[in-house]
């Protein structure tokens, strides 16, 4: 016998309600693909291109603690939001974030990254010259790589000095494609 | 001390919810089923962080299934034939062992016993399932054990 839907999405918003979980997902779909959004109770921990929320599970489980349940509304803030921007219609996120686990560089750095504004693009250069690590530019890079709530913090917005979009975790389209759409001027 | 990881807890709702809806259908009637259900993976998401380990989470999750079908007080089946059905769905031979030996022990001593020594679940587990003390669940399996030697002498 097979739980009812209703049944079963009624106990995933109760959970979420009650404050009950480490961590709440879902899948969700936007203009660059099925996107996995995954919060905490302090803020947004996760936004993955890899949807396969399997394993993503297990990523959080091991980061956050094993209450990990796919719950759409511990997550309605970040579509949301995700949503009025790729409409259109907001340029700045006001979405709080959870970092727990990143190392104290990887904070500071996704820190500056933030300040990058909508439709702008700096370097790596740059943006290690702002945290106060100008030859830092390749461990910059890493930390984009890495970078674990892709969009909201705008890794898209960092490219090389010679204005090559050099890499991007979800793909060189999808980065061509957030640039595009914030109108952004590559040089 | 075992150290099989938790699943997250995703996983386990995904692999327990149907077979703990069928069982909580059968005991407390459709009408009750889904406020059974809801309550049930309620309190196991709070005793989830709790668990020492992974092993036999069906057994706990329908020993609290079996508690909260007793709170709701409806067609309440005693703990005694719910636990039973957690040999059927979770068979392992220490159960069979201990199955006709506490056969003859109350409701709640029989399940402590079970849990701790047929499926080896630690006190603060057991209490979790039956939702009383880790005092309690500790009470509970130790006088379960005198009364067995009693019995068996």
């Amino acid at each position: 016998m097979t739980v009812p839907a209703q049944l079963d999405r009624r106990f995933r918003e109760a959970a979420a309600y009650e404050g009950l979980l480490d961590v709440g997902f879902d899948v969700v779909d936007s203009p660059v693909g099925a996107l996995l959004l995954a919060a905490t109770p302090r803020g947004v921990c996760r936004i993955s291109y890899d949807a396969d929320p399997e394993a993503q599970a297990e990523r959080l489980a091991r980061v956050y603690g094993p209450r990990v349940l796919r719950a759409p509304r511990a997550v309605d803030g970040a579509k949301r939001e995700l949503d009025e921007y790729f409409h259109g219609r907001r340029e700045a996120f006001d979405l709080s974030v959870d970092l727990t686990g990143a190392a104290e560089f990887t904070r500071d750095v996704l820190r500056e990254l933030a300040r990058v504004p909508f439709g702008e693009v700096t370097t790596y250069g740059q943006l290690a010259a702002r945290v106060g690590r100008p030859r830092a530019a390749r461990a910059v890079g890493t930390v984009m790589n890495r970078n674990p709530i892709p969009i909201v913090l705008p890794c898209h917005r960092v490219v090389g000095s010679t204005g090559s979009l050099v890499g991007y975790a979800g793909g060189l389209d999808r980065k061509e494609q957030l640039l595009k759409l914030e109108g952004a001027r590559l040089f | 001390m075992d150290t099989v990881r938790l699943p997250p807890f995703e996983r386990f709702y995904e692999e327990n919810r149907d077979p703990v809806y069928a069982h909580l259908r059968r005991v407390v009637g459709a009408g009750a089923a889904d406020d059974a259900f809801q309550e049930t993976f309620l309190r196991a998401l709070r005793g989830y962080p709790k668990l020492r380990h992974g092993e036999h989470l069906r057994a706990w999750v329908f020993t609290i299934a079996a508690r909260v079908a007793i709170d709701l007080g409806r067609r309440a089946k005693p703990t005694v034939e719910l636990v039973e059905e957690l040999g059927v769905s979770d068979s392992r031979p220490a159960y069979a062992e201990l199955e006709h030996l506490a056969g003859e022990l109350p409701g709640k001593e029989r399940a402590a016993v079970i849990l701790r020594y047929g499926y080896d679940l630690s006190y603060a587990d057991i209490a979790v399932a039956l939702d009383s003390s880790e005092d309690a669940a500790r009470q509970a399996a130790s006088s379960g054990v005198r009364r067995l030697r009693r019995n068996l002498t």
